[in-house]
């Protein structure tokens, strides 16, 4: 899409595309009987745990709005807090690099690696790195990756995808993660039990060396503070604080949204993130950093800012909320859908109703057309998303972009067009719409018992499950007609 | 108060009971219902799923039938009510339509969802009600989330002689109807209507309420599959319920 003024911003790549259509995705998600029990137990504990929290804040809409309104006045002005980002950065002791896509961002952080002379890296808050495919990228130039977050890493030794942005392990339960690293740990316990904490400590174990071996550390960010250049990676297990201060070089790799004017702003969105994510009044650690300290820490520091799709988005007027998005996922534990179908479904690293918004902005919706229509629009998600990112609306704006591409590219009439157009002609005409109020009387036949239980393709799909109403002897408007004429002394 | 009716396209065809109940109760509030005859849909599943340029003649007439002779228009849907309120003025925009925006907005305000009209204008809450039946109440999506409509319902169901009402576990949740997204979708749809009709087993209630035909047409649909005998009765219907009507 062109916009004014703007040259024509490249749609994203990497893993944000459905390898098939969400509702073949769901169907196949939603007869393992495993995840759905794995999944309504999650998201309810979640669920209940960020009611209680969130609860206890009286000014938590005045919260809300604050952070809707910072991030809306960084969008307006995106161009200059991310310069001003890499001009603070820099004076610091840090390198900026601007990455268009996946495949620039992944061939810088790969030269980066080898420019440290390492072929093992440790990495934290990994989604922006999975969006882009790093892992693969880095392997394919003989680079080994360890993830260090529990979740992350449980998903990668069991040779998987996240399914969860907070919680990217929710579809395993323990005794699948106790086999995952029987199998796949050379230095766990053979006798490792499916506790929870012999689970954790297991993990630990196995991390701590990476840990203390690693030259190189990765992570994402969570928030990037323009005035001062600084980073932020918010985390409770303790991994960030561990790969952000040995490694002697750090990259991080932050889409170029995640940029926030000042600290005053921090300030809001440290109360809205962990509450809306984990339920909790603070996460555990908060680590932050500001280019390089002589002597102390890392001595080299790359901040990747990534677009890859990011631009195109940010020319959409409706759709640009989306990028508001502060990856805290009480959207995906509120709702019906993903309870129902897990992350996998969706199949781009972002799941759930902001993956539904966020995957086809960022990839342009001819590249994700059936996630726009992977919801009922109960608007569960716009009641809790800590930045007020009405995904209801952007999801109805996207339909609409894909139905009016589809009419551009002469790939429509279809048979739901020509059942809209139809509709619409019917309708925006009184004695049309009784015409066809009278053919809807002749599905009368197919009732039996007041019901209907089986009725042709498309409707199909309606009398799969359930059972359709008999069109009834008289409209409501047949029945005004003679009741008003009756009145009027007519007969009756 | 002259009220009009915009009885929605679906209780017009296929719910008329719905229509006639709204008109009932209406009237025995002593006020003055009129239907306007013109009058056809509101155009959300042309906008809900995508053709927004189709919904805009919809659009458009409900406007033109609804702008000028009325103090309000009432509907027995909330889902229709979030429509007109909230989808009527964007889709003018953005067809680039800035006048009828203006007029859609004008409409908008006056439109209400039925317990929105009884509890907000006519400041009713006993309607006079009797229905002498255990009933559990199912919170449509977008009569709470678009329209905000709280307790209204609620407030009004408490009122009504006889009715025991049962708390619905996890009633704010959807049932999976979504218009198109039932058909779309089947399958989450589907497991969604599941989990649904397990809780409103669970209140071992005789009927199913709620401020909307569509969802209460697929809350229904699939009491009726499993063969349950719990019945779907539209809000309105119960609150037109008398001692001397109810059979």
């Amino acid at each position: 899409m062109t916009f004014l003024g703007l040259p024509t911003a490249p749609p994203g790549v990497g893993h944000l595309h459905a390898p098939e259509p969400f509702p073949a995705a769901a169907r196949q998600a939603l007869a393992d009987s495993q995840l759905r029990g794995n999944l309504r137990r999650a998201t309810a504990t979640i669920r209940a745990k960020r009611a209680r929290v969130v609860g206890e804040l009286p000014d938590w809409e005045e919260l809300r709005a604050a952070g809707e309104a910072i991030k809306t006045r960084t969008m307006a002005r995106l161009d200059t807090y991310l310069e001003q980002l890499e001009e603070q950065v820099t004076a610091r002791g840090g390198t900026v690099h601007w990455a268009r896509d996946a495949a620039e961002a992944n061939a810088i952080v790969a030269g980066l690696v080898k420019a440290a002379g390492a072929s093992e890296v440790v990495k934290v808050k990994s989604l922006a790195t999975d969006e882009i495919g790093l892992n693969e990228a880095l392997a394919d130039e003989g680079i080994e990756a360890y993830e260090t977050d529990l979740a992350e890493l449980i998903v990668q030794l069991g040779d998987d995808w996240p399914s969860h942005i907070l919680v990217p392990a929710i579809h395993r339960n323990r005794a699948e993660i106790r086999e995952i690293f029987l199998r796949e740990m050379s230095d766990v316990d053979p006798g490792l039990t499916d506790d929870p904490p012999a689970l954790a400590e297991a993990a630990r174990l196995h991390l701590r060396r990476k840990f203390l071996s690693a030259r190189v550390g990765i992570s994402g960010a969570n928030f990037a503070i323009a005035e001062t250049g600084t980073l932020c990676v918010v985390e409770s297990e303790g991994n960030g604080r561990m790969c952000l201060t040995l490694p002697e070089t750090v990259i991080t790799v932050m889409g170029l949204e995640k940029v926030i004017p000042s600290w005053a702003d921090l300030g809001v969105f440290l109360q809205l993130l962990p509450r809306s994510s984990t339920g909790e009044r603070m996460n555990p650690y908060t680590s932050m950093w500001t280019g390089v300290t002589p002597g102390d820490g890392p001595q080299q520091f790359h901040l990747v800012l990534l677009d890859n799709g990011r631009t195109a988005a940010l020319a959409d007027s409706t759709g640009r909320a989306a990028l508001h998005c502060i990856r805290c996922s009480a959207c995906l534990n509120v709702c019906p859908v993903y309870e129902r179908v897990g992350g996998h479904a969706y199949g781009s690293v972002y799941p759930g109703p902001i993956g539904a918004v966020l995957s086809p902005l960022l990839t342009g919706v001819e590249g994700n057309p059936t996630l726009p229509y992977a919801s009922s629009l109960c608007g569960a998600c716009y009641d809790v998303c800590p930045v007020k990112i009405d995904i209801p609306s952007i999801l109805v704006q996207l339909r609409a972009r894909h139905v009016e591409e589809a009419r551009r590219e002469h790939r429509l009439p279809g048979p739901e067009a020509i059942t809209m157009a139809a509709a619409s002609w019917v309708m925006a005409s009184g004695g049309r719409y009784q015409a066809a109020q009278r053919a809807a009387r002749a599905g009368r036949v197919l009732g039996r018992g007041g019901r209907i239980r089986r009725l042709p393709p498309p409707l199909a799909a309606w009398t799969g499950a359930r059972d359709a109403p008999v069109p009834p002897v008289m409209s409501f408007r047949q029945w005004w007609r003679q009741e008003h004429s009756s009145n009027k002394g007519g007969p009756g | 108060m002259r009220i009009a009716l915009f009885v929605t396209c679906l209780a017009d065809t296929l719910f008329p009971d719905v229509g006639k109940a709204t008109v009932t109760l209406l009237e025995r509030l002593g006020h003055e219902v009129e239907f306007p005859a013109a009058q056809t849909c509101c155009g959300q599943m042309h906008v809900n799923t995508g053709y927004q340029r189709d919904a805009l003649p919809l659009v458009r007439r409900y406007v033109e039938v609804f702008e000028r002779g009325y103090d309000a228009i009432v509907m027995p849907s909330g889902s229709c009510a979030g429509s007109v309120r909230h989808q009527h003025a964007m889709v003018a925009r953005r067809s680039g339509d800035e006048l009828l925006a203006r007029r859609a907005e004008a409409v908008a305000a006056r439109s209400y969802e039925l317990s929105e009209l009884l509890t907000d204008v006519l400041k009713v809450e006993d309607v006079g009600a009797w229905y002498p039946h255990r009933v559990t109440y199912h919170p449509t999506c977008h009569s709470l989330r678009v329209l905000r409509v709280g307790d209204r319902p609620l407030r009004l169901l408490r009122r009504v002689a006889g009715l025991e009402l049962v708390e619905l576990p996890d009633a704010d949740v959807c049932c999976g109807f979504g218009g198109t997204f039932a058909v779309k979708n089947a399958d989450t749809s589907t497991a969604m209507l599941a989990d649904k009709m397990r809780n409103v087993l669970d209140t071992r209630a005789e009927v199913c309420t709620a401020g909307d035909s569509s969802c209460l047409m697929h809350i229904g649909g699939g009491l009726s599959r499993l063969r349950t005998g719990i019945r779907t009765v539209h809000l309105a219907e119960i609150l037109a319920s008398t001692r001397e009507t109810s059979r």
